[in-house]
């Protein structure tokens, strides 16, 4: 019965979009599928092309996975540099800002002029659109020590750092994990067009180059492994999550704050 | 006892950084004033406050809401200088009215906090603070989270903490107020045995007049903002009190009585 209650609602309204498209597509003749494929033709190139579309994932995949671990790394330095110095805040924040608005197909060219054509430019691109949720995220988590608390630590003696190890850092990792989850769709399509400049795998590539031979089923099915992938990823951090800091997740008793 | 005169380390509204303010034994406040600017206009959240807590005594300040309490605590654990008026402190400890506990820590690793603070490494911390959760009714909970555990048992772990900071003076803000009445009592009855076991020097704010004439030496009743002290009440009774007896009864009314409240 919950099982029912659970589960029946995604799987209606997804067959519903589903049979939507594929009568919209039938009434527009046949011509239009080159533009727009039925879900049947994609659901048939996922099966015929599963080994293309398969190896083709894992360099996606590993671009994406990679690009947000340098990401999270790249964002909690910065929101720690940020968090400790009001003059690095007030001369980096503008430009981490105007970084967010650098459009990735004007930048992945010289990425991969500078940095050639393996996964190093992906990485950059991905760990770029993605990094900005991980600051803001991590910067509340670090704002977001009761300020009783650093007021505590001062009567302790304890020095900056040694607060800032045991009280302030633990309290900034769940806006880790939540940047890492804000990022995961955007940093799948930073891949996808990081991969459109000088690159010859990855889906990204697959989508690239079957729009021009009228294999757009085959494009389709790469960006519905696309959104899957997504999916997966914000499933597995939020697994991650729960099982890193568990304690971010038990429902707070009666009397706290 | 050391030169008093040569050592004294009053601190008289400096520009400087709050240091730990050294001195003779206990607790000496001597008509400070503390004033607060804001954009608008200045608050003044003492006007010539003056308290002495002598070595071991447990000094209790009660006054209404607003009256500059916290303030007073601040100053006395070095976290606020006076803008007027001088504070002698042997070095004091802040026990927060809230619990303040980290979530991630279990019980045994959150008292260890304030050894921590100091440089003490994981495991000597533990071997030093496990005993003392013992004593505190606390076996059996060193590894829970503060969300496992019950309102008086955060706030014990929340008083052991600030215990073993290892300073001669504790400065506690409320630390019963946010649990139920009956617990309340538990923890009132607690703290007095505690305090017996392992005396200090204690500035207790309140604004519950019973737990003050239960738990103190001395009552130290506050005026509204601007605070300054209207009253001291020497509660000379023995221990353990209940607060049906009737001596605590009748010094519970005087100090009503002071703070302005009519029977």
């Amino acid at each position: 019965m919950t099982f029912v209650r659970r589960y029946l609602p995604p799987i209606l309204l997804l067959a519903a979009l589903i049979g939507l498209w594929e009568l919209y597509v039938d009434l527009k003749g046949p011509s239009f599928s080159l533009i727009l494929p039925s879900p049947h033709q994609v659901a048939k190139s996922l099966y015929t092309d599963r080994s293309l579309l398969w190896s083709s994932f894992g360099v996606t995949a590993r671009e994406v996975v990679l690009g947000i671990l340098v990401a999270c790394a790249a964002g909690l330095l910065l929101a720690i540099a940020i968090h400790f110095s009001h003059a690095f805040r007030r001369a980096a924040y503008p430009l981490v800002i105007g970084s967010q608005a650098v459009p990735v197909v004007i930048l992945a060219p010289v990425l991969a002029f500078w940095l050639g054509f393996g996964i190093l430019p992906k990485l950059v691109v991905v760990a770029l659109v993605s990094f900005f949720s991980v600051v803001v995220t991590t910067l509340a988590g670090l704002a977001s020590v009761d300020p009783e608390m650093l007021k505590l630590m001062r009567t302790f003696d304890s020095p900056r750092l040694r607060t800032f190890w045991h009280v302030e850092l633990p309290a900034a990792l769940p806006g880790v994990f939540t940047g890492a989850k804000i990022a995961v769709a955007v940093s799948v399509i930073g891949a996808v067009f990081a991969e459109w400049n000088g690159s010859n795998s990855g889906l990204g590539y697959l989508i690239l180059v079957s729009i021009p031979q009228l294999l757009s089923a085959r494009a389709m099915a790469a960006v519905v492994i696309l959104s899957l992938f997504a999916i997966a990823l914000f499933g597995l951090l939020t697994l991650a999550e729960r099982l890193a800091l568990p304690w971010a997740y038990q429902p707070r008793g009666e009397g706290s704050p | 006892m050391p030169a008093e005169g040569a050592t004294s380390d009053v601190i008289e509204a400096p520009e400087k950084e709050p240091r730990d303010v050294h001195g003779v034994g206990g607790v000496a406040v001597e008509s400070v004033t503390r004033v607060f600017k804001t954009r608008r206009d200045d608050v003044t959240a003492l006007a010539g406050m003056s308290l002495r807590a002598r070595p071991s005594e447990v000094v209790a300040v009660v006054g209404p809401s607003g009256c500059g309490k916290s303030t007073l605590l601040e100053l006395i654990c070095g976290l606020q200088r006076p803008d007027a008026g001088a504070i002698q402190s042997e070095p004091a400890a802040l026990m927060p009215q809230r619990d303040l506990l980290l979530p991630w820590l279990g019980a045994l690793d959150n008292a260890c906090l304030a050894l921590r603070a100091r440089g003490t490494g994981r495991d000597a911390a533990r071997r030093q603070a496990e005993p003392w959760l013992e004593r505190f009714g606390l076996r059996g909970f060193e590894r829970s989270r503060p969300a496992q555990l019950s309102g008086g048992m955060r706030q014990r772990v929340s008083f052991l903490r600030t215990l073993l900071a290892g300073k001669p003076v504790l400065a506690l803000d409320e630390p019963f107020a946010s649990l139920d009445a009956i617990t309340r009592q538990e923890m009132q009855g607690w703290l007095g045995h505690v305090l017996e076991l392992e005396p200090r020097t204690v500035v207790l704010v309140t604004h519950d007049v019973e737990e003050a004439v239960v738990l103190a030496d001395r009552v130290v009743v506050m005026s509204p903002r601007p605070g300054h002290t209207v009253a001291e009440l020497e509660i000379d009774l023995a221990r353990p009190r209940r607060a049906t007896d009737p001596a605590v009864v009748t010094l519970r009314q005087r100090a009503l009585e002071a703070l302005g409240v009519r029977a």
